[in-house]
């Protein structure tokens, strides 16, 4: 087998727990994200667009949705012979296994995998981002800088840098120390866990690791400190597009909600960089003429009789007469009965809204209410028919 | 299904959609906002369990082996089956006939591992149960199976459909080529059941004798020779004999019902995936009634129009009872009206493009 230049390592097993119901039944990376995407689709398409042709998904928490939806790669043009995608949960071996303790914990478990392809590099991504971006452009700075590893960061808001792992540097962007969420950062330079390691050095970090009990084997807080402590080569590399978490219910809503400016920072229809997905069939989307529709994106195999007002509504989505939806993101497969108002809302998977139903509470500070998938909304006030 | 091959003949395609099949076949002509004729028919045979179709093009041909490609939308890159496409094999001798263009492809129809095979042009919007056409076939133990359907629609212009006599037997009696259907005239949809090896030796012995067209020379000569049985197909099929009656199908489509009978959950009509973004409609877009694919960008008026994959309608443009296929772009204060704009045309800012009394077909990446 010849050897590789590089290849990917995708983090794609964490629950994401402060997503609520929404990943109840599937992993993070497989939620439904922009209206025809899942979160997942954003790292392969960027595998796909920078020249990596092997990615490893290493899956651990309710794989089912994702391993089908990754399949053998096709949609992101990974179905290859040798390489492609391939998903990787926890094993067993001789000596047993085990599940993945922490993220180095899981490439640690690979390293055979990695082996195979004998790769110069190795870069680590996670399933939570949303984002677009050039990793080959990473590969130059990092082979330019000399690095050992380089670690992707973004300028955050001071404010909010306490809520990131941040990158202390000096003027040459060389990481000087790593603060995992410092009460008082010292620097705006957040961590997009975007790292690309020289596969020599890192295989050596993780077995060591691993050898060591008081570890959580994490990468942010074991790996980087140590290669830190060991004064390695780190490298910062600064990223200045749109790089989004969307690790919670109200960011999750928010990166939905940026998407619908008219001149969005983040461009999702964009021919030089497609975001590749796993496409369901469907006919093209039919407005009514009784519909309404503003500063909304809406995907194929949607009808719509009601009012659609700055709203993501994803595949296959049913809008009855009368109804109305503003600042809210509707999931795949959703039907929405007759004079149904939802606002400020997150309607999840195959659900349905029944006739009159609400949803939502308009007020801006309030919390945006979140539906988990397959549930059924009724209209309180509807009259309950009793049969004899 | 086992065994059977699905064969889309492309060879005896007219020209009846002028300027739209100006550089392609009449199967890829685009259609419903995001297909291409030929997806009904493909997807018909897939819907059928078919594993092996061969597509007979005559000509201009580049833009159909561009969009079924490997096949892999239809699930057609497999290992045993798959997707073929069977061009003329001397490109410097005119096609005498679809009989000669089989001839010249004998060896993959002999070849093929198939008991029967069906036969079918790629242009017919329809959703035509293949199964139960064979059962048919079968049940009446024909030798041929002649798929019809009743006319329907206005007079035509021009006399390009064969129609065909069936008696109470439901055999087919005689076929009378190049007429003006008058309503209820049984048109032949072109649409055969056959098995393989008569039509092996169908084909054989029609280009031994110097005789090269499959519904005149192998159908229609041998009526009294074979079973011939008429199938009498009931289901929604436009007529699309016009650049009007095209316009109008299409406008057909604006219909909930129409949608959901062609598209309902237990049949997909399936085509090229291109990874489209959802359709973006600004804070000054204002959009009724319309049918409109992915990746379009809308900001300004769409009415009773059907938007092909990444359209773009800027700000202050107007688009009414149009057809705009894909990647076209209509700029800030253009007016389109009554049109059918071929993919890629752009309409610059302000200017007005209005189809009189007829829909207009402006041609491929004109700017105007």
């Amino acid at each position: 087998m010849g050897a590789k230049k590089w290849i990917a390592m995708l983090l794609a097993g964490g629950q994401g727990s402060r997503l609520g119901e929404l990943t109840i039944g599937l992993a993070k990376p497989a939620v439904p994200f922009g209206g025809k995407y899942r979160i997942i689709d954003f790292p392969l398409s960027n595998c796909t667009h920078s020249g990596i042709d092997t990615v490893g998904v290493l899956t651990q928490y309710q794989p089912l949705i994702l391993n089908d939806y990754v399949g053998n790669g096709k949609a992101w043009d990974l179905d290859l012979d040798v390489g492609g995608v391939s998903v990787l949960p926890p094993y067993q071996g001789k000596e047993g296994g085990e599940w993945y303790k922490g993220t180095a914990n899981a490439v640690y478990q690979n390293i055979q995998y990695i082996d195979n392809y004998d790769p110069e590099h190795v870069l680590i991504l996670s399933g939570d981002h949303i984002y677009k971006m050039d990793y080959s452009k990473m590969l130059d700075y990092h082979i330019e800088k000399n690095a050992e590893a380089t670690i992707a960061v973004i300028q955050v808001p001071w404010q909010e840098a306490s809520r990131f792992g941040i990158m202390n540097t000096n003027d040459d962007d060389k990481v000087t120390q790593f603060d995992e969420k410092p009460k008082f950062p010292k620097s705006n330079l957040a961590s997009m866990g975007v790292y690309l390691f020289n596969w020599k050095t890192l295989r050596r970090y993780l077995i060591n690791d691993e050898k060591d009990e008081n570890s959580s084997n994490d990468f942010g807080s074991n790996i980087i400190p140590k290669m830190l402590e060991d004064r390695k080569k780190l490298y910062a590399y600064r990223f200045n597009d749109y790089w989004k978490d969307v690790g919670t219910v109200e960011s999750l809503w928010q990166a939905h909600m940026d998407l619908l400016e008219d001149t969005p920072n983040f461009q999702l229809n964009d021919q030089q960089w497609k975001i590749f997905a796993r496409n369901a069939n469907h006919p093209p989307q039919y407005i009514s003429p009784d519909a309404e529709v503003s500063q909304s994106l809406i995907n194929e195999g949607c009808m719509i009789h009601g009012k659609i007002e700055h709203s993501v509504l994803s595949y296959n989505v049913q809008v009855g007469y009368g109804s109305t939806i503003i600042d809210s993101v509707i999931m795949p497969n959703v039907t929405i009965g007759e004079n149904v108002h939802i606002e400020r809302s997150i309607i999840a998977s195959n659900c349905v809204i029944e006739d009159g139903a609400v949803v939502g509470n308009s007020a801006v500070t309030s919390d945006i209410t979140l539906i988990g998938e397959n549930q059924t909304i009724i209209n309180p006030n509807k009259k309950k028919i009793t049969l004899n | 299904m086992e065994n059977v091959l699905g064969i889309i003949n492309l060879i005896n395609e007219r020209q009846h959609l002028k300027d739209l099949t100006a550089h392609r076949n009449v199967a890829s002509v685009p259609f419903g906002g995001r297909y291409r004729l030929i997806d009904f028919t493909m997807s018909n045979l897939i819907n059928a369990d078919v594993s092996k179709v061969a597509v007979f093009p005559k000509e201009k041909y580049l833009s159909v082996m561009d969009h079924l490609g490997s096949g892999k939308e239809w699930n057609l890159d497999r290992r045993s089956g798959g997707l073929y496409i069977l061009p003329p094999i001397h490109p410097d001798e005119t096609v005498t006939g679809d009989m000669k263009q089989f001839y010249d492809h004998l060896s993959f129809f002999e070849r093929a591992e198939a008991d029967t095979v069906i036969i079918s042009p790629g242009s017919h919007v329809c959703k035509l149960d293949f199964n139960e056409v064979l059962d048919y076939h079968k049940k009446h133990k024909a030798d041929i199976t002649v798929v019809y359907k009743d006319y329907v629609g206005e007079l035509i212009e021009k006399p390009i459909y064969h129609t065909c006599s069936v008696d109470s037997d439901e055999d087919i009696t005689d076929i009378s080529f190049y007429t003006i259907p008058r309503p209820g005239d049984h048109v032949c949809l072109e649409t055969f059941i056959i098995s393989k090896s008569l039509l092996v030796n169908l084909i054989k012995s029609c280009v031994a004798s110097g005789e090269y067209d499959f519904l005149k020379d192998a159908v229609k000569a041998n009526l009294h020779r074979f079973t011939v049985k008429g199938y009498n197909f009931t289901g929604d099929m436009p007529f699309i004999h016009s650049i009007e009656s095209f316009h109008a199908s299409n406008m057909n489509f604006l219909n909930p019902s129409v949608i959901r009978s062609f598209f309902g959950d237990t049949w997909d009509v399936y085509t090229k995936i291109k990874h489209e973004a959802p359709t973006k409609y600004s804070s000054s877009s204002k959009v009724t009634n319309s049918l409109i694919a992915n990746g379009c960008d809308i900001e300004g008026i769409v009415e009773n129009s059907i938007l092909f994959r990444g359209v773009k309608v800027k700000k202050g443009a107007i688009v009414r009872n149009s057809i705009i296929m894909q990647k076209g772009v209509i700029e800030e204060g253009a007016i389109v009206e009554n049109i059918i704009t071929d993919k890629e045309v752009r309409v610059t800012s302000e200017k007005s493009v209005i189809g009189l009394k007829q829909p207009t077909v402006i041609k491929k990446a004109e700017i105007i």
